[in-house]
């Protein structure tokens, strides 16, 4: 007797008041996973999004093929960005709590992904993350002011009050502007990466999304693009198990992994643990080498877990074991990147704890400063008139009526 | 001058549009080798080449979406969606990005994008070939958005949305592509060279966006219209002996406010005609602003002349444009109020 057809849901491995399980997260050795040339053939190198690249062990020495060999020091300023990002996020969590600003993301849990991956490319590159890379903007130079008071919406708010926090851009740091629609960076970033190539420039564009928000037509888009114009372009694919209140699985991550995605569509995909520094650096620096030789685009899929609540309008404790971060197999990005420092000798838990209180400290300086220039609540605030620049370059007939009309009714 | 049709016109403007400025391209479906099922593009691929002018997977997202990079990296593209009907999977990308990137990122980001489009029915298209959707992008802020409605105006509208550092959604009206069509489908075509407007200059030349025009001066009647509707007003009035005053809206977004709601002063009536839905659609826009700023001289309620609020049917194609005919007993109802 033929089976009549069943509707399959996606297996979730453990909620609340279960213990946490991982099982399901495929693992390969730290240096298991072999590194091809950069002009490997895609239909060659397929194994890279089934195997998972890392280059850290469990004792946190470095190993095998995709090994960068960063210099100590380089290894220490990553290490400072990435307790930077920690340390801001959990201030910034606060100052939300406190009701100073009207929402927040952490990224606690994935710092490595944006700061390794940052590290790894060219100032000259372009990066189009989406909402939880904040540590894109460390390494490319923003002052905590202005991305505080950002937070604020206050006078000096680089988006003049028009955006929530957390979608910041920095023009001299090349990162766009941040929507708060998901995913449509992605064809955005294939179609800039198109022009460096139409101009014959040898930038790379870079960009981030969701594991979540890869379900979104842009994603395929992007890849189909990218791939079709084999634009010199990095597509990372932020797999950090949880889409706000939904598992992986939902967005098509229990059948095949996320970086299976690109061999599909006839580019390189990917498979790196995502809390390993090294792995993300040199995963990201891979592909940058083979875009800029014109063998194109890259799929990247980083293996992370997100440690904190989706935002501060999440409770991720009503859909997941509270658990599961410590439990997570593929450990904390900081810590493991702070045990190879300790292994190597160039650093140790009294540098660390010093470190931690050093940036701590400067956070809370820039948020005193920020201040200053108003929150969403206390003065100073912006012009409302701001509110009607920029709709388009010039302000048409209808929008100088309208602000004229919001002045008689404000005056 | 020269002789040109609609499509001509279009391909001309970019033809100047790409000499004039390295950093302008073309991407779409079938849009360069074959150059475009219109003939809109025709010829551009083999002189501009294949980086300038670039065949695209069917994804109108995608097309968009790359469009926003590549003017954020530097470059003016013009993507054409081949038929308006086929613009909805780009609606997220206009929308929420095109539209509102200088607003959001305040003037550090933006993509001076041109998106170009065959709208309109009458070339039996049914109802996916045939729509007319310029109120669901009125709607939005941040992009400007334009119809000609004969072949001077398209050319030189196009070259203003290309060299425009904002946004401009460019609706063809695909009916008026190879002559003026004044609603009879059973009249043998005519050709744009019977038209004055049919007269092209071969080089540059720009039509502002934001100015309407006053297609014909009169007194009796403001006619208010757009793309193919103009012609079919026009012909409706004459049909009637009416001394109207037709006007060619040409730009919904910014709309010029101005010259309507003059002319409705000097004329004390309107009729407002579009090939669109009428329930929300742009003539709603148009009446409530003239009737706002002209209702102390007008003599008569202002009357809209639609498509139904039916999707635009295959077999009954003709019952639904708005032909002469609905034109007509629309505008001698409001010239019968005293």
């Amino acid at each position: 007797m033929p089976r009549p057809s069943r509707l399959h849901v996606p297996r979730v491995p453990a909620r609340p008041g279960e213990a946490p399980d991982f099982s399901y997260v495929s693992l390969s050795p730290a240096g298991a996973v072999a590194r091809p040339d950069v002009n490997a053939a895609p239909a060659d190198i397929e194994n890279l999004s089934v195997e998972l690249i890392r280059v850290l062990d469990d004792e946190h020495v470095a190993v095998g093929p995709w090994n960068p060999h960063l210099d100590v020091d380089v290894l220490q300023v990553a290490l400072r960005h990435m307790v930077l990002t920690r340390v801001f996020d959990d201030r910034m969590l606060r100052t939300q709590r406190q009701g100073k600003i009207s929402f927040y993301m952490k990224s606690t849990g994935e710092e490595a992904v944006a700061i390794a991956a940052a590290m790894a490319l060219r100032p000259s590159d372009m990066l189009f993350p989406a909402y939880r890379q904040q540590g894109l903007q460390f390494v490319r130079g923003a002052r905590l002011v202005d991305l505080m008071c950002q937070l604020l919406s206050n006078t000096r708010d680089m988006c003049k009050g028009r955006q929530l926090p957390v979608m910041y851009h920095s023009v001299p740091g090349r990162i766009f502007s941040i929507s708060g629609n998901l995913a449509t960076q992605f064809p955005q970033a294939v179609g800039w990466a198109m022009a460096a190539a139409i101009k014959g420039e040898d930038s790379v564009a870079a960009t981030w999304i969701g594991e979540g928000s890869s379900a979104e037509a842009d994603f395929h888009h992007a890849l189909l693009f990218a791939s079709v114009y084999k634009a010199p372009v990095i597509l990372n694919v932020v797999n950090n198990q949880w889409a706000i209140s939904t598992f992986q699985g939902y967005a098509g991550g229990e059948q095949r992994s996320f970086a299976a995605r690109g061999p599909g569509y006839g580019m390189p995909g990917l498979r790196v643990d995502g809390n390993d520094f090294l792995a993300v650096y040199a995963a990201t620096e891979w592909a940058a080498e083979r875009a800029r030789k014109g063998a194109g685009g890259s799929l990247i899929e980083l293996v992370t877990y997100r440690a904190s609540a989706h935002s501060t309008s999440d409770d991720p404790s009503r859909y997941r074991p509270k658990e599961d971060a410590e439990r997570w197999p593929l450990g904390d990005p900081v810590e493991r990147l702070k045990g190879h420092l300790i292994r190597l000798g160039e650093w140790s838990e009294e540098q660390h704890a010093a470190l931690v209180g050093e940036l701590d400290a400067q956070v809370v300086a820039a948020w005193q400063e920020a201040t200053t220039y108003g929150t969403l609540t206390d003065g100073p605030r912006l012009d409302r008139d701001l509110m009607f620049e920029d709709v388009f370059k010039e302000l048409p007939p209808h929008l100088v009526e309208q602000r004229e009309a919001l002045r008689r009714e404000r005056s | 001058m020269a002789q040109m049709n609609m499509i001509q016109a279009l391909n001309s403007a970019m033809d100047i549009a790409l000499g004039r400025d390295p950093s302008v391209v073309l991407l779409g479906e079938d849009i360069g080798y074959f150059g475009g099922v219109f003939r809109v593009t025709d010829g551009l691929q083999r002189k501009y080449g294949q980086h300038r002018v670039l065949d695209t997977p069917i994804a109108e997202g995608g097309i968009i979406g790359a469009a926003i990079g590549m003017g954020v990296n530097g470059l003016r593209p013009v993507a054409e969606i081949q038929f308006a009907d086929y613009i909805y999977p780009a609606y997220d990308q206009i929308v929420s990005e095109l539209a509102r990137l200088r607003y959001r990122s305040a003037g550090a980001y933006s993509a001076p994008v041109t998106i170009r489009t065959p709208c309109g029915g009458g070339i039996r298209g049914g109802q996916t070939h045939s729509q007319s959707p310029e109120a669901i992008f009125a709607h939005v802020c941040g992009i400007k958005l334009v119809m000609p409605s004969n072949p001077y105006d398209a050319k030189g509208l196009l070259i203003a949305a290309i060299e425009d550092d904002d946004p401009v959604l460019f609706l063809e009206p695909k009916r008026l592509y190879n002559g003026p069509f004044d609603g009879d489908p059973a009249k043998p075509a005519v050709p744009w060279s019977t038209h004055p407007k049919g007269e092209v200059p071969e080089g540059h030349y720009t039509v502002p966006i934001g100015k309407a025009e006053i297609v014909r001066p009169g007194n009796d009647i403001t006619i208010v219209s757009y793309g193919t509707m103009v012609h079919v007003a026009q012909a409706a009035a004459a049909s009637l002996g009416l001394d109207a005053e037709v006007i060619d809206v040409r730009s919904f977004v910014p709309l010029d406010v101005d010259t309507l709601v003059a002319s409705v002063k000097k004329t004390g009536r309107c009729l407002i005609a579009h090939e669109a839905t009428r329930f929300g659609g742009f003539g709603a826009e148009l009446l409530a602003t003239i009737q706002e700023r002209c209702f102390w001289e007008l003599e008569a309620p202002i009357e809209r002349v639609c498509g139904f609020d039916t999707p635009y049917p295959h077999a009954f194609e003709w019952e639904y444009f708005p032909g002469q005919a609905r034109v007509a007993t629309a505008l001698a109802r409001v010239m019968e109020v005293r």
